[in-house]
């Protein structure tokens, strides 16, 4: 008898908690945005495209006045999950993360929504087969970005007869950027079959990690024509490395990355880096005008791209004072 | 003869000698110019170069982390500290007027190399004055640190343009990388100081038996805060190269694992964990062990997604080759097969 009133009493407290969990933000209607609370757990400030994506949403929730609960992940997804995690716990309205990675999240994610927080991703995607585990998903196509790098380098070398040998320069392993990219320069390079990936090495997305590979790709392959980077820091490492083995960056070996941030639009506008794929760091104001589509009852769209362009060295030049990272 | 390959098999830096060399095996053979070293501009150009250019900074801190190893300690705050020395030197060059002068990266320099003197000292005094186990008291630098360092960079990449600067991270000197004549330097100052007077008998006495070293006349306290101090004056040095090498401080990634590096590379060198006896010759050649594994990577082309377990399974490897267990075992083998050899020979 204790027993059955035991589980009875357990049966109770689930659908009470269930009862509590189920009060989300859109159920009671919108908030005053001054009692919005969001949280931000940002993949850390591995690079210039970073803190500067960081500084644009930090300003945007504080011209809005909407709370903004903001974390730092270094580059490590369990102490992504930790801060998704206390989030939950925190009950905030909603939650927005550039997942470190593609892969994992199933679990962590499935806690939100049954907290009824519904989370939003910004820059990079996860890869879950349950769309459902997120409202929205605001960023770049990275497969177009390394599309764009790919046309550059086909247009290029269009007359090329012989073979073109290309370096390429990955982000960190198993990163969406780094995936897509990749997947996206091949498919377009595969045009012209002179064009050949000699190596390709991951640079962490870091300057350091892109100089290392370079120098040691430089030496096992001195005839290479073409260095293609997965984001502008790596590139940057490049030229050191290429300077120091005496060569001519962006002459004796072209270069082409992705991200456009300013020390990149600068070794573009200085002739170093032949062509650089935007890549906007710039998503505060559209998060904030989800963050209040969310607010308001509405469903904001599954899939939402920032607007972006590309720059040779001219577009660099008139490009860089007006520049804002 | 037979007793002098024995002598040298028995030997803590046999196997890691012949890693080495097997590593500069499948180099070779992968690309057959690995050895090659050239004059281009005026300086070495090759292979051998990059590596030890850029295991310089895990050199010269892992020759701090013996010390520290061998007194039975660890530091693992050496990342952190070259992190902030490389945020404190590069804020600095930012905030002067003229970022290219010497007198600046001088001044930068001295400031950054004096804060990690602080820094080592608050190691020090929380090990052996507050007996907190090392691996706990430095781990509070290792965490706190990191966060020092996003402070003074205000979380961004700091990008300097100081030519002085840079020079210490991609200068030459007479055509020899500066970053390989500091290290160097360190090493060779580390080796005459401990080697050359009764200090490194000090320290691995205090490793050995710190309460019968203190019974003989040691002052373990101000051996223990000397070493870590002389631990992370080498971080910030090593901070210096790797921020210099690329002209900016970058808070979250400057020496990110190198603390782990640098503890691998003494235990390959055959350095104890559990002090006592060190082996600076040993250290050197596990750094070489380490930057010329990665080199090794980048060369052969290992696909980034194997690199891990490739690392994984040559530093497994090593420990197997070393361990006492491995040898006893070995010597078993051989004995038996010897024994078996001489029985043939008895029934023909």
């Amino acid at each position: 008898m204790k027993k059955l009133i035991g589980i009875a009493a357990a049966g109770a407290m689930l659908v009470a908690l269930a009862g509590c969990s189920g009060t989300s933000a859109a159920s009671d209607g919108p908030k005053p945005l001054d009692e919005l609370v969001v949280g931000f757990a940002q993949v850390g400030a591995e690079s210039g495209w970073r803190t500067a994506n960081t500084k644009d949403i930090q300003a945007a929730f504080e011209d809005a006045g909407i709370e903004l609960k903001f974390s730092d992940a270094q580059q490590k997804q369990e102490n992504q999950i930790k801060a998704i995690r206390s989030y939950i716990q925190q009950q905030v309205d909603v939650i927005a993360f550039s997942p470190v990675v593609e892969t994992g999240w199933d679990a962590v994610l499935n806690e939100a929504k049954a907290a009824g927080i519904p989370v939003v991703l910004t820059d990079r995607a996860v890869d879950s087969a349950d769309d459902s585990l997120y409202v929205s998903f605001l960023g770049s196509d990275f497969i177009e970005e390394g599309k764009k790098a790919g046309q550059w380098v086909l247009d290029e070398y269009a007359d090329a007869t012989e073979p073109v040998k290309i370096i390429q320069l990955e982000g960190t392993t198993g990163a969406a950027p780094a995936i897509d990219r990749a997947e996206g320069f091949a498919d377009v390079i595969s045009e012209n079959p002179n064009l050949e990936v000699v190596a390709s090495q991951t640079g962490d997305f870091t300057r350091a990690g892109g100089k290392q590979v370079t120098e040691a790709l430089l030496k096992s392959n001195p005839d290479v024509d073409l260095i293609y980077a997965h984001n502008d820091d790596m590139g940057l490492g490049a030229i050191e490395a290429i300077e120091a083995a005496g060569l001519v960056p962006g002459k004796d070996i072209k270069i082409v990355t992705v991200d456009a941030v300013h020390d990149g639009m600068q070794a573009l506008a200085d002739g170093k880096i032949n062509f650089i794929v935007e890549c906007s760091p710039l998503l505060g104001k559209q998060l904030i005008d989800i963050v209040k589509q969310i607010n308001d009852g509405e469903t904001p769209e599954k899939r939402i791209i920032t607007d972006e362009t590309t720059f040779t060295q001219e577009q660099a030049i008139e490009a860089l004072p007006t520049r804002q990272y | 003869m037979s007793a002098v390959i024995a002598r040298l098999v028995a030997s803590r830096l046999f196997w890691p000698v012949v890693m080495l060399l097997a590593l500069f095996a499948i180099n070779l053979i992968a690309f057959p110019g690995f050895f090659a070293v050239t004059v281009r501009d005026g300086h070495l150009f090759g292979s051998l170069i990059d590596i030890l250019r850029n295991g310089a900074p895990t050199l010269i801190i892992a020759v701090g982390m013996t010390l520290v190893i061998a007194t039975r300690g660890i530091d693992l705050s050496v990342g952190a500290v070259a992190a902030i020395s490389g945020a404190v030197a590069c804020s600095i060059i930012l905030g002067s007027p003229e970022p290219g002068s010497l007198a600046t990266v001088a001044v930068a320099v001295t400031v950054a190399l004096l804060i990690s003197l602080v820094l080592g000292v608050w190691n020090g005094f929380l090990v052996a004055v507050l007996g907190i186990q090392p691996i706990i008291a430095t781990l509070i630098l290792m965490t706190a640190g990191r966060g020092v360092a996003m402070l003074i960079t205000e979380g961004q990449i700091l990008t300097v343009n100081s030519p002085p600067f840079k020079f210490l991270g991609s200068g030459f000197w007479f055509g020899i990388p500066i970053a390989v004549i500091v290290a160097a330097v360190v090493f060779g100052a580390a080796a005459l100081i401990t080697r050359r007077t009764a200090l490194g008998m000090f320290i691995e006495s205090v490793g050995i038996n710190p309460e019968a070293s203190r019974q003989a006349g040691v002052r373990a306290r101000g051996l223990l805060i000397a070493v870590y101090t002389f631990c992370a004056f080498c971080a910030a040095i090593a901070g210096l190269i790797l921020t210099a090498n690329t002209a900016a401080a970058d808070a979250n990634n400057t020496g990110l694992f190198i603390e782990l590096d640098a503890i691998l590379a003494v235990v390959i060198g055959g350095t104890s964990l559990a002090g006592g006896r060190y082996s600076l010759v040993g250290t050197l050649v596990g750094a070489l062990v380490i930057q010329t594994l990665v080199t090794t990577v980048y060369t052969v082309g290992i696909p980034p997604i194997a690199t891990m377990v490739f690392k994984a399974a040559v530093v497994t490897i090593v420990c197997l080759l070393q361990s006492p267990t491995t040898a006893e075992a070995l010597r078993d083998f051989r004995r038996r097969l010897g024994l078996r050899a001489g029985k043939g020979v008895v029934a023909s």
